[in-house]
């Protein structure tokens, strides 16, 4: 059994996907999607437990050996994120038998969780997979379920946002095949490891150099990578709540991951950052998109359309230490991403449930909110410390390892620019509070009450994790500088 | 550079660009996904041709075979019948989309569907 569980961590997803989109009820597929995403962490911490303790796992799926056969890898840096995905997915779940049942028509509910598993499978596939082609086929897995997600968002505008998302995301995707293709015709392989190992064997061609060009720029559309991120924020805004939570912590963060894969572990960052102006590019971009996006986030009217623009603006401090490329600005990176992820989806659940109550998420209708849902408005204000990095808080752990990683390079200014950027978080989300606390409640808000307890606690567990891991930081620190050490080492 | 033996790439260069020409310039959402097509057969014609080796022969192993016999490489034009999988299922998705776009908006011309300014609400 223990042996057969990166099989188990895909099977299961993929399997009750097919299930839920049989059974008549809404309810029953719930529960099965709620035994199979709870099924999920089990998997992965048991995986990433054995991982800590003997180093990487290597599963060759169907028997067939590596490298001809595929093979699931998991090692410190991948079952980060396995451990990430599976928490995401499992704690917004509960939270989704309401959430859906109030924003999606009867007859669709089932098709939600079908979707949502099978997004899920295929979110875990890409982390666990050591194929490239593998990788792309779970790529594509993940992303048409998040398509039809998206598209059953009540506004009609949610139609249009999954189309655009459909368009760029299938580019990106065919641009990461045809790197991988450039890559298969150099070296014969699409295995990660057999192919690093090959690369290593050889000069670096102008061949490699397309191929790492293509792989950078189809991810970077997958992650929202500024100025490629057009598509997130309507994607965002009108998804169903559960949905855009679950999106937000996990499917960039993926396209991250795969990114980082290839940067470090596959081409090497001998051949990525000292052939290419990689970390130039990432550091100029990084930062155009925490200054761009947050401005563009201040002057949002509909607050998910906001969190939309500022998870572009934090995937800019994601990129950002890739950009640095040392340990410390890796980890920061690698942590952010962790932190990111429950903080973000920690909001979203905020307004799912405001949305759940008063029908609403625009900024003149939240007036006054936070005394008629003290609870809920409280979630979102700590969340919103976090994005903003307070002291105490997740996110301020990730931006203090940037800022080290930008010391330890000299760049001084890059450290200053980092703090002025959070003042503009302070700005969205100060909005969003003066309105909710200071205002006289609007009459949508008048007769709210407190989000219910099936909502308000997976919310409350994100957002005590935020402050739990921005006190005791052992864990993700730990793991994401474990995670960095096996990114810069590469393969070899 | 003009290489005879490498027209093939050049064939799927052309059409790559094609296609992502069509994919931004035109306003009409079915005709953009006819160019995604075009982009995504521009890769799948990249791989075949990759495994396509001159004189090779379909990789079957037959008894009694000439001993200098040469093989195609059979590897890429599997991946491609997932693609083509994959394609197949986007285009679909895509053209259900553009059919409730129609029923909801009641065009499917991209400055029509914004025309309202309802975005910026």
């Amino acid at each position: 059994m223990i042996s057969q569980l990166p099989a188990l961590q895909i099977v299961i997803p993929l399997l009750a996907a097919v299930l839920c989109a049989v059974l008549p009820r809404g309810n029953w597929a719930w529960a099965v999607a709620l035994g199979a995403s709870w099924a999920m962490p089990v998997v992965a911490g048991l995986m990433l437990q054995e991982v800590l303790a003997n180093g990487p796992i290597s599963y060759a799926m169907g028997g067939w050996e590596p490298p001809w056969g595929i093979e699931y890898r998991v090692d410190a840096a991948s079952g980060f994120l396995l451990m990430l995905i599976s928490i995401v997915g499992a704690v917004v779940m509960p939270y989704a038998q309401a959430s859906v049942a109030a924003e999606i028509e009867e007859h669709n509910v089932p098709w939600f969780y079908t979707m949502y598993l099978l997004c899920l499978a295929g979110l875990l596939g890409i982390a666990i997979t050591g194929d490239a082609f593998n990788a792309f086929v779970f790529l594509e897995v993940s992303s048409l379920s998040t398509y039809a997600m998206i598209a059953m968002g009540k506004d009609r505008r949610a139609l249009v946002a999954a189309y655009q998302y459909l368009i760029m995301g299938t580019i990106g995707a065919t641009f990461y095949v045809a790197g991988v293709g450039l890559l298969y015709s150099i070296t014969g392989s699409l295995n990660f490891v057999d192919v690093a190992a090959r690369l290593a064997e050889m000069e670096t061609s102008r061949a490699t150099l397309a191929a790492i060009a293509f792989i950078t720029v189809g991810m970077s559309l997958k992650l929202a990578l500024f100025p490629l991120h057009v598509w997130l924020p309507n994607a965002y805004a009108y998804a169903p709540s559960a949905a855009t939570a679950f999106l937000a912590a996990t499917a960039t963060k993926v396209a991250v991951y795969l990114m980082l894969r290839f940067l470090f572990s596959v081409f090497g960052i001998g051949t990525t950052f000292d052939a290419l102006p990689i970390s130039e590019i990432f550091i100029t971009l990084s930062l155009a998109a925490m200054f761009g996006a947050s401005i563009v986030a201040i002057f949002q009217q509909n607050v998910k359309r906001m969190l939309a623009y500022s998870s572009v603006a934090q995937i800019g401090y994601i990129t950002l230490g890739i950009g640095l490329a040392n340990k410390m600005g890796m980890t920061g990176g690698i942590v952010h991403l962790f932190n990111h992820a429950l903080m973000k989806a920690a909001l979203f659940l905020v307004l799912g449930g405001v949305v759940y109550r008063i029908g609403t998420v625009k900024l003149p209708d939240l007036a006054g909110l936070g005394r008629r849902m003290p609870v809920t408005m409280g979630a979102f204000v700590i969340a919103g410390l976090s994005i903003i990095g307070t002291p105490g808080t997740a996110g301020f752990i990730s931006k203090w390892y940037l800022a080290v990683g930008a010391f330890e390079k000299g760049w001084w200014w890059l450290v200053f620019l980092l703090v002025t950027s959070s003042l503009l978080s302070v700005v969205y989300i100060g909005r969003v509070v003066e309105i909710a606390y200071f205002r006289e409640p609007s009459k949508e808000v008048a007769s709210a009450t407190e989000t219910p307890l099936s909502m308000l606690v997976p919310t409350l567990v994100l957002v005590a994790a935020t402050v739990y891991f921005g006190i005791d930081t052992t864990l993700t620190a730990g793991i994401a500088s474990q995670a960095a050490d096996v990114l810069l080492a590469g393969y070899r | 550079m003009f290489d005879a033996g490498l027209f093939n790439y050049w064939f799927v260069v052309a059409l790559m660009m094609t296609g992502l020409y069509v994919v931004m310039s035109r306003k009409n959402l079915v005709k953009k996904v006819i160019g995604l097509n075009l982009f995504q057969v521009s890769v799948i014609m990249f791989y075949v041709s990759m495994g396509k080796i001159e004189g090779g022969t379909a990789p079957i192993v037959v008894e009694g075979a000439a001993e200098d016999v040469v093989y195609s490489n059979p590897v890429p034009h599997v991946l491609m019948l997932t693609a083509i999988v994959v394609g197949v299922a986007t285009t679909a998705l895509a053209l259900a989309l553009v059919v409730r776009i129609n029923e909801a908006y009641g065009t499917i011309e991209e400055d029509e569907l914004f025309a309202d300014g309802e975005d910026d609400q």
